[in-house]
């Protein structure tokens, strides 16, 4: 694990660009080798997950890369288990979360980066305080309200909780990005007779949309990795979400880590996706709100 | 409590501190009878762009919260609550029971001791995690092939769902058949119990958070070092300063406002860090691994009768050590002269 942070100070030093920052050969070569290290670690374990995926069931661990290469886990998935319905209710609860989430973080980020209004302040405090809420404290209450409303194992439970842990940090990430905008921009826009809510819409989201790509990206995430919420608030097979699902593979009681790696590889592979859509604005997305916040 | 900023009450409210800043002077003036109708002209377009967060904010963090400071005042568990077996409504026969909850969860040892290991994972994980990004993220700030592809595959942690990547760890760590024991086997070592022993499943917990972490760690990073203007460098290095000095005078400082906010934020996420522990090891063996968040969770879900009113008490606390945490936190970056 110490490999990679040793030899931080003397690279960093020499000579991040310009045409005079030779490196040295030996230098040269310990970069890559770090690297290359470091890439090996981060690739491995979902290499790995893959790679079992396609063994028969019976040879699970063996150290084999692939001996003989079948798709038996992946059928049996499908077709034995309640995975497609799992999928279905992530899916939908992701996509609703997605789109509401992204809007109101939007509109709150615009907002706050735009405007001097009375209770800014208090109120970007409120959006930072409410990431510090432990799930631990809100879960009980929540559990007892979606029962009182008849909510428990209805998407909507999820769809709402989730929106109030993405939509904070959201938001704070969408003003950070809606500062980088030159504020000309709105005033050309107020000057041409647009009303606040029309410069928003006409001339800024346009101008945001990496911004937007890394928010919608981050309440994606969120909502398809939860795990604490989604395994209190589901039960019943068919309602569960994915997350809870997969952990009926692999619990106390039964260990089917054929079953387990496939459905895993089929979770991962639409976050890869979005992940690879989102990931050219997600260095420019994410250092605007951290840098300006 | 901040929560519940009813948003009336707030033009009177923050006038003291705002009017400097307010775009429009209409404010200035103590104690005008129009002060909130013009306030309200002024500014309802803001405040309806943020309407939605508030109430979204307010029904659904507020409430439950609230909810939850009184269910820790009392002795609500399973068989008491409020609930509908079939047509019949049960009323909840909870009591009141003061601060009871509290003091029992403060002379029990459990606490203590899920506190201090809470402490312990959370430092080491973000102290690792940091050392291991911004290391990472300076060796990519340069120019040589490859470095593309590098960041594409360091970064590719970050798009596998955490829980999956969980699950792939429970296959490598697999005490009698996982890889990394086939591995060591070949060089002659021991198997190591990694989920079953405390230490190592410590150690274990730890290592598969920090993999978590990292990309966003180095991506983070990685923008702040872009936007340090490399003239920087140019000039300290035509006055001879050393490699070490550069990374110390002008990296590090270029660095502090997006590693001040990349360390907060993922303090907060690593203290409250669920999945991990939950999935890897149900916070076993024992409790060895067990965080606050986990042992919350366990009473109120795992175990049973269900103890609300326990989970509550150990959720406030929670809480309340992560806020006296930012407030400290804010404190000490306020006196480096950072402004958030």
């Amino acid at each position: 694990m110490a490999a990679p942070t040793a030899p931080t100070p003397r690279p960093a030093a020499s000579k991040p660009r310009g045409p005079r920052g030779r490196r040295s050969p030996l230098a040269s070569v310990g970069l890559h080798l770090t690297l290359i290290l470091a890439a090996a670690i981060a690739v491995f374990p979902p290499l790995w997950l893959l790679v079992t995926s396609f063994k028969p069931k019976s040879e699970s661990f063996s150290t084999d890369v692939v001996k003989n290469p079948t798709l038996e886990n992946y059928t049996h998935v499908l077709n034995d288990t309640e995975f497609l319905a799992w999928f279905g209710n992530s899916l939908f609860v992701v996509a609703v979360t997605t789109v509401l989430g992204v809007f109101v973080a939007a509109t709150t980020g615009y907002a706050v980066s735009r405007f001097r209004f009375p209770g800014m302040r208090p109120l970007m405090w409120l959006l930072l305080i409410t990431q510090m809420f432990p799930m631990a404290i809100l879960i009980v209450p929540l559990y007892n309200i979606m029962s009182t409303l008849g909510w428990l194992n209805q998407p909507i439970s999820l769809i709402v909780t989730y929106l109030t842990i993405a939509v904070p940090f959201c938001a704070w990430m969408m003003k950070g990005f809606f500062d980088t905008i030159p504020v000309e921009i709105d005033e050309a826009g107020r000057v041409d007779g647009l009303n606040p809510f029309g410069t928003f819409w006409r001339l800024i989201v346009p101008l945001a949309k990496p911004g937007i790509a890394v928010t919608a990206f981050y309440t994606f995430i969120t909502a398809w990795a939860e795990v604490a919420y989604a395994s209190a608030f589901m039960t019943g097979e068919e309602n569960l979400t994915l997350p809870a699902g997969l952990q009926t593979f692999v619990n106390q009681y039964t260990s089917d880590w054929g079953a387990m790696t496939a459905a895993a590889v089929m979770i991962a592979v639409p976050a890869a996706l979005v992940f690879a859509w989102a990931q050219r604005h997600l260095v420019a997305g994410l250092t605007a709100g951290a840098t300006k916040s | 409590m901040a929560v519940d900023t009813s948003r009336p009450a707030e033009p009177a409210g923050d006038a003291h501190r705002a009017p400097g800043r307010a775009r429009k002077p209409g404010s200035t003036a103590h104690g005008t009878p129009g002060r909130l109708r013009r306030a309200l002209s002024t500014h309802w377009y803001a405040w309806a762009m943020v309407a939605p967060v508030v109430v979204v904010i307010g029904l659904i963090v507020g409430y439950p919260l609230g909810r939850g400071v009184y269910l820790s005042l009392t002795d609500a568990d399973e068989s008491n609550v409020e609930r509908t077996i079939g047509v019949n409504h049960i009323p909840a026969t909870y009591d009141v029971v003061g601060l009871d909850n509290f003091t029992a969860v403060l002379e029990d040892g459990v606490f203590w001791d899920r506190l201090i290991w809470t402490v312990t994972w959370t430092v080491s994980c973000v102290g690792i995690t940091f050392a291991l990004g911004l290391g990472l993220a300076v060796l990519l700030n340069r120019q040589f092939k490859g470095r593309t592809l590098y960041r594409s595959l360091l970064i590719l942690p970050w798009a596998v769902p955490a829980f999956v990547s969980v699950f792939a760890w429970r296959l490598l760590y697999n005490e009698k058949n996982g890889i990394l024991n086939k591995i060591l086997d070949g060089g002659g070592i021991d198997a190591v119990p990694w989920l079953n022993d405390p230490t190592m499943a410590k150690v274990s917990v730890i290592a598969v958070n920090v993999w978590l972490g990292v990309p966003f760690m180095l991506v983070a990073l990685l923008g702040g070092l872009q936007s340090i203007p490399g003239e920087l460098y140019e000039a300290a290095e035509m006055d001879g300063a050393s490699p070490w000095q550069r990374f110390r005078h002008i990296t590090l400082p270029g660095l502090r406002s997006v590693s001040s906010t990349v360390v907060l934020l993922s303090t907060i996420w690593t203290f409250n860090m669920f999945p991990v522990i939950f999935l890897l090891t149900r916070g076993g063996p024992g409790d060895s691994t067990e965080i606050l968040v986990t042992y919350a969770y366990r009473l109120s879900f795992v175990n049973s009768p269900r103890d609300f009113a326990g989970a509550s008490t150990w959720g406030v606390l929670i809480l309340i050590i992560l806020m006296l945490f930012a407030v400290v936190y804010r404190r000490s970056l306020r006196k480096q002269g950072e402004v958030w």
